[in-house]
């Protein structure tokens, strides 16, 4: 096979490749207020993340004493005070909902703040650039050893490299499981590898995953993979702030030394000195003076690195900064800067996140714990007796969510004259079947209803079962219908 | 072939030399991995001639090395099965019918345990929920050929009516019309009186002293003086609303000139006691039983 031509070879446009390579990324370590407040989000996220599991909530006697617990055996979802239920789901489609407001509010202020501040693989990533330069060196070290040959120290530093990234990978993966079983006790059987195969092949998954994600493909991700660039650039207004490079200030860009004699002379020179410091710390290898792009994630280390040159040269700091064009053609214009982060956008969001929370608020606490559903029989949907009277089917599912046992009385409202009977009572004052519930279970019953329901009146009438705890007064109900045969 | 290999200048791949509208086809292999993948599954294949029953003879098949069978696999299935229910059976096996309805688990097991051997042996007389058909009596009502209590259900079930086993239910309604005992006009009659004593409509220039007459010189021996039926004989109550076969006087006079011999088969060979018994609880409380 031919040597394919390598792009700079080309000689026209027409012949070129479809897609530009990939250039590594060596961003450059920076410091000052946006890294600064990365380093604490970050050591905020990953603690919330790895520790979590950990923490402990006392929830009674045989029930699960861990404060966050998705028990899929069991069915059940605790999270501190709260215990779901698998039909109570929809409260983690509020939760989603909640999410999505609260990015586009985020959005609507700040541009892609989650982006470069929260997001799952921004938080990674930044841990595993930040172990390959304590290992390899900063921006140049790399960028040199990069470019020269192997050499067995070179090797060294790259084989510790990746050992920390696995460490960190496994250590991720092994966090992920916890809030699946009860930690301390899963921990034990990992090390004593007595843990459910499931344990293991999912650590081995999101080990591998996050060995990828944030060790080799880092940037790709936000600007290939990921949907929300294409999402927020379709919610975003224009008075969103947006990490910008303020042309009006910068250009024309020109060394200090240049500046000052053009400024000599009368004439408009930038601030900006045309360093490139702000494209070296760049985490997504972009120029942030370019404009608004695609791979901004809205980190804000350009405006560190930006920052420091500029109280080097004795100039006024934000010639980067989260602004918006606005403002740019303000400045322009010879106008005042204005920000407005109340808004029609901002204030519908924040009521609809208001709303939703409430609703979800309101849902959580006015749940019931004892609930209860009714199936009719439907073959035979209904039985006549020998004395004539219709008797009807059902079967009761009652749910107990306290965790402990109680005592509850079952009553039926229907059709005149109705009696119950309840198959397997455990006791029946007169004509009111009582039944012991389990903690935390469902009890499924089979009761019959019998009426002299009139075949000339009515063929179907309602019919509701009440239940209600003896001891705490809690009442719950559910209707069905009475019918003929 | 000199005239398709021309090289195309960005991949360096030889064209086809097919083309469309000034759109050259590369001449691209198929990836390695890709080839390899398909010859290993060609290996998996032949391998899987050897080791698992593959090949249909004239009369059987190759049995492969490992002496696979899928019949041998759902045997060993079901009696792993068996061994796990084994505890809570024998539970069920060493309670009493009454204990079972008393405690709330054992009666959900039976009842559990029940629906299923119902539905495989009983549904295609019973239907699927009990509720039975012509001649095959529904279980969700009230009324017992042969008594509803617990123990009456487990004997109808263990032995059966008219199953031929020893200690099967006995009893049938005669050929009154067919052996020539009763006139056609008198069971007309009997009919419309049989008819009179659920409260049901009578034909007109009906009598009743004449039906009374009929029912008592030959019905009374089984269905009792008042037509209440005797659940020793399997003779139903005929004064109640439930009719077997039917309650409009065609029904009757047919019932009355042919008899009815109705055949429940004997299951106390077929299925195990634990199981018998948790059918009767289930069917005892289709509808509550007696």
């Amino acid at each position: 096979m031919n040597k394919p031509v390598p792009p700079d070879k080309l000689i026209t446009d027409e012949d070129g490749p479809l897609y530009a390579p990939r250039k590594k990324v060596f961003p450059q370590s920076v410091s000052g207020r946006f890294r600064s407040i990365k380093w604490r989000l970050m050591a905020v996220c990953l603690g919330v993340y790895y520790l979590l599991p950990f923490v402990r909530w006392h929830r009674g006697l045989g029930a699960p004493d861990q404060a966050v617990l998705i028990d899929f055996p069991n069915r059940r979802f605790y999270f501190f005070f709260i215990e779901l239920w698998p039909q109570e789901v929809y409260y983690f489609t509020g939760l989603l909902v909640l999410a999505a407001f609260a990015l586009f509010l985020m959005n609507a202020l700040g541009g892609r703040i989650w982006c470069g501040y929260l997001c799952p693989q921004t938080v990674w990533t930044d841990l595993f650039y930040a172990v390959e330069r304590l290992v390899e060196g900063d921006r140049r070290a790399q960028m040199k050893a990069d470019a020269g040959p192997m050499t067995v120290k070179r090797a060294g530093r790259r084989v510790l490299k990746h050992a920390i990234w696995l460490t960190i990978a496994w250590w991720t993966g092994g966090a992920w499981v916890l809030y699946f079983a009860d930690a301390p006790t899963l921990v034990r059987d990992l090390a004593a590898f007595q843990a459910p195969t499931i344990a293991y092949l999912w650590i081995a998954i999101l080990t591998a995953s996050t060995y990828l994600l944030a060790g080799y493909m880092r940037e790709q991700v936000c600007v290939y993979m990921c949907p929300w660039p294409r999402i927020q650039a379709a919610l975003t207004d224009e008075w969103a702030l947006n990490v910008t490079y303020k042309y009006d200030r910068g250009e024309p860009r020109c060394s200090v030394k240049k500046a000052f004699d053009i400024r000599a002379l009368g004439e408009k020179a930038g601030d900006c000195i045309d360093c490139n410091q702000c494209v070296a710390v760049c985490p997504t290898g972009i120029d942030i003076r370019d404009g608004a792009q695609l791979g901004c994630i809205q980190c804000g280390l350009c405006i560190d690195a930006c920052d420091a040159v500029m109280t080097k040269v004795s100039r006024k700091t934000g010639l980067i900064g989260y602004d918006n064009d606005i403002n740019v053609q303000r400045r322009i214009a010879g106008k005042e800067e204005i920000f407005k982060p109340v808004r029609a956008r901002t204030v519908v969001y924040a009521g609809l996140i208001t709303v939703v929370c409430a609703v979800m608020l309101y849902a959580l606490m006015s749940r019931t714990l004892l609930d209860v559903n009714v199936l009719h029989d439907r073959n035979p949907i209904a039985v006549r007796l020998s004395d004539g009277a219709i008797r009807n089917g059902y079967t009761l599912r009652f749910l107990n969510k306290r965790g402990f046992d109680r005592v509850i009385a079952i009553d039926v409202d229907g059709p005149a004259d109705a009696k119950l009977h309840v198959i397997g009572a455990d006791s029946v004052t007169p004509d009111r079947p009582m039944i012991v519930l389990g903690r935390d279970t469902t009890t499924e019953l089979r009761v019959l209803v019998t009426a002299p329901l009139d075949e000339k009146a009515e063929k179907s009438v309602p019919v509701t079962f009440r239940v209600t705890d003896i001891g705490l007064g809690e009442v719950a109900s559910a209707t069905d219908h009475f019918v003929l045969p | 072939m000199s005239e398709h290999n021309e090289i195309d200048r960005v991949s360096g791949r030889s064209t086809t030399g097919h083309e469309w509208d000034g759109i050259k086809e590369l001449n691209t292999p198929l990836p390695r991995w890709w080839v390899l993948t398909f010859y290993a599954t060609i290996i998996w294949a032949i391998g899987y001639w050897v080791v698992y029953p593959a090949w249909p003879l004239v009369s059987g098949y190759t049995t492969g090395l490992f002496q696979y069978s899928t019949r041998a696999s759902v045997a060993t299935d079901l009696a792993d099965l068996e061994k796990l229910r084994g505890e809570k059976m024998a539970v069920l096996g060493n309670a009493s019918l009454a204990d079972i309805e008393k405690d709330p688990a054992l009666l959900a097991l039976a009842r559990a345990r029940g629906k299923t051997v119902f539905a495989d042996n009983c549904a295609p007389c019973h239907g699927s929920g009990g509720a039975g058909a012509k001649g095959y009596p529904n279980l969700n009502d009230d009324d017992w050929l042969w008594g509803g209590s617990l123990d009456q259900i487990m004997q109808t079930i263990q032995f059966g009516a008219r199953s031929g086993h020893a200690k099967t239910h006995e009893g049938q309604m005669l050929a009154f019309g067919r052996d020539g005992v009763l006139k056609k006009d008198e069971i007309v009659t009997v009919a419309n009186y049989v008819r009179s004593l659920s409260g049901l409509s009578t034909m007109p220039k009906f009598d009743p002293a004449a039906g009374k007459k009929i029912f008592t010189e030959n019905c009374t021996s089984c269905h009792g003086d008042s037509g209440k039926g005797n659940p020793e004989l399997g003779a139903p109550n005929l004064t109640d609303q439930i009719w077997l076969y039917g309650s409009d006087e065609e029904t009757l006079v047919e019932t009355i000139t042919n008899g009815r011999a109705g055949v429940m088969p004997a299951w106390v060979s077929r299925l195990d006691p634990v199981t018998v018994k948790a059918l009767t609880v289930y069917v005892h409380s289709l509808g509550g039983g007696k």
